[in-house]
């Protein structure tokens, strides 16, 4: 299981990383998307994978029993996935107002600021 | 347990909140702008001297024990890094009015700018690696839009290189913390530190170290990652560009510092050296860049990125001099880093450019002497020259690395500060120094202004502050000493954070 999830990791990542050196800002944004969902998943890989019990204490007890999965992790991605969704919003409004200042979705007109 | 670790991040965010609803009034905002950055002035100095007397303070989030819940942790170096801050805030909010326009003010800029100093302050003083990772976004979200606010084409062009670069800067520190958290178990960083200490698997915690570096790396603009620096921090208002120059890379800095004393000391004999790399080619590239530009904000920016290697070069020789010369330099930095972009200005207010190839720019001297009296201190002393801040950052530092032997990244330090002072000489020729008489002055065709009494005064007290550091340099040396002996002993913060059990 671990492998497995390693592997959609790294797929998810090269699949990313190859959008952005692509030369279409929209294809840049998807490459985002694609390496911060590689980055929640391997959170999630690292943070342990297991078929144990949901983290709930039960009615009779005041502490976890043992068999049950990590919340931490899960929490850790539920605020990247908030997080990335408001920056992913942001970054869509952005990549379509440079594209109508531009008129181009090249990244290779976008070099007016580096001369 | 008292608030005050809180405080820098409650203020400006309260601040934002009511600058929101007071929407319609831009006038009501600037006046509580100015309001607010003065109020977390005061509570990052009452933070400072109470750290400075009584040590570390912690304030557990909902009264959590360490390391359940969320602490934040005010230590010397954390409580200077806000008192720098909260200057560059009031400075910022007293210089805006003067340098953006009213229809980015109209656009809530105010708030966006206190959203901004909230999320610096809140990494600066958060004791949790997953919280730093919140904060970070906070303050990159905000620098988005002030980076983009107003849409000329060549903010969105900076924007999209700086957005892209700082996100995937994001995403490796969100992997390093998952992979982290996978190895030791906790995010607290006093009880990370305890427990890298006994990893089991110490390769996995180098493999991690680095990905942090490399994660700090590109917000810190070391090389080889600088590149969306100076393509995206001349394009905003001369306001944001001074705040980001002081601030933003210096929160990178700070990262690096904290968690390559605090965090991973385990192999330093590899993750220093790295840096050490880092630090030299970084000082050259930066100030060989900026050789190399002909506007005013540009070579500016190329020189942020030379000065980081000074920093990053104190962390690397790790000793406890060098680290107390890093801190000496961030301190210096940010004054005369912000106050630099503030003079630029001021330049392209009197003479509606900032091409030092353009005729139309030249001659400032003539025009408002006041404007060549504070850059001529702000770029000797970012240059180097006795008796003002920079000369004793850059002694320090050199200092440390003659007793440590390093003397490769030594003679680095005193080249790169001798091109500092070319690059200076250029602009305090093309733009103050030659008469707008010689080869015929063509007007630039923008209407030009006087700096505001405002502008100049800003400008004017940050001045006074690289002075004031320059003769005061025993005192601010001592502080920056004390903080890093603090830094150097990372028990003192566990034992601060965790109680006394470890």
């Amino acid at each position: 299981m671990d492998l497995l999830f390693a592997i959609i990791a790294g797929v998810l990542f090269a699949s990313g990383v190859y959008m952005m050196l692509r030369r279409s800002i929209m294809k840049l944004l998807m490459g985002l998307v694609l390496i911060g969902h590689a980055a929640n998943i391997a959170i999630f890989t690292a943070g342990g994978l297991t078929r144990a019990r949901a983290a709930l204490i039960a009615d009779d007890a005041t502490t976890l029993d043992a068999g049950t999965a990590d919340p931490l992790p899960q929490a850790l991605i539920l605020t990247a996935i908030v997080i990335s969704f408001g920056v992913l919003v942001f970054a869509m409004v952005l990549v379509s107002r440079a594209w109508s200042a531009v008129g181009d979705d090249d990244t290779d007109s976008f070099t007016g600021t580096d001369r | 347990m008292s608030i005050l670790p809180a405080l820098p991040i409650i203020i400006p965010l309260v601040t934002a909140a009511v600058s929101v609803m007071l929407w319609r009034w831009v006038g009501a905002q600037k006046v509580l702008a100015i309001i607010g950055s003065l109020g977390l002035l005061w509570a990052t100095v009452a933070l400072l001297l109470r750290v400075d007397s009584h040590g570390i303070m912690v304030l557990q989030v909902g009264n959590w024990p360490a390391p359940f819940g969320v602490s934040f942790v005010a230590d010397r170096f954390g409580s200077i890094m806000a008192v720098l801050a909260a200057v560059t805030g009031v400075a910022t909010m007293c210089y805006s009015p003067g340098s953006v326009d009213s229809r980015r003010q109209a656009m809530l800029y105010y708030p966006l700018v206190n959203v901004l100093l909230a999320g610096v302050c809140g990494a600066f003083l958060t004791g949790d690696i997953f919280n730093l990772y919140v904060w970070f976004e906070v303050l990159l979200m905000s620098s988005f839009v002030l980076l983009a606010l107003g849409g000329e084409r060549a903010q969105l062009e900076g924007a999209i290189k700086y957005v892209t670069l700082n996100l995937v800067s994001s995403a490796l520190f969100l992997i390093a913390v998952g992979i982290l958290y996978g190895a030791v178990g906790t995010l607290n960083m006093a009880d990370i530190a305890v427990k890298v200490r006994s990893a089991p698997e110490p390769g996995l915690i180098t493999a991690v170290a680095v990905l942090f570096m490399v994660a700090f790396g590109i917000k810190a603009a070391v090389f080889p990652l600088f590149f969306w620096l100076p393509s995206s921090y001349h394009t905003p208002p001369f306001a944001v560009s001074a705040i980001f120059a002081g601030l933003l890379t210096k929160v990178g800095v700070y990262a690096l510092i904290r968690v390559f004393t605090t965090i991973f000391t385990h192999d330093t004999d590899y993750t220093h050296t790295i840096l050490m790399i880092i630090a030299g080619l970084t000082m050259v590239t930066g100030v060989l860049g900026a050789a190399a530009q002909m506007e005013f904000r540009r070579v500016l920016s190329f020189h942020i990125i030379s000065q980081i290697g000074y920093m990053v070069m104190g962390l690397a020789l790790f000793t406890p001099l060098a680290l107390a010369g890093s801190i000496f330099y961030i301190i210096h930095h940010i004054i005369v880093k912000a106050n630099l972009f503030f003079i630029a200005g001021i330049v392209h207010r009197i003479r509606g450019t900032s091409d030092l190839k353009v005729a139309g720019l030249r001659g400032v001297y003539e025009t408002s002497p006041l404007t060549c009296v504070l850059f001529f201190i702000a770029a000797m002393s970012l240059a180097g020259v006795p008796p003002l801040s920079g000369f004793f950052a850059k002694l320090i530092l050199i200092r440390a690395g003659l007793e440590t032997e390093s003397y490769v990244i030594v003679a680095v330090a005193i080249v790169v500060g001798l091109l500092t002072l070319f690059s200076m000489a250029k602009i305090w020729a093309e733009a103050f120094w030659k008469s707008p008489g010689e080869d015929g002055v063509e007007s630039v065709g923008v209407p030009t202004m006087p700096p505001t009494k405002m502008m100049l005064a800003v400008s004017a007290v940050l001045a006074l502050g690289t002075v004031l550091i320059g003769i005061f340099a025993g005192e601010v040396f001592g502080l920056a000493q004390r903080t890093a002996e603090e830094l150097l002993d990372a028990n003192r913060y566990i034992r601060a954070v965790l109680g006394e059990a470890p």
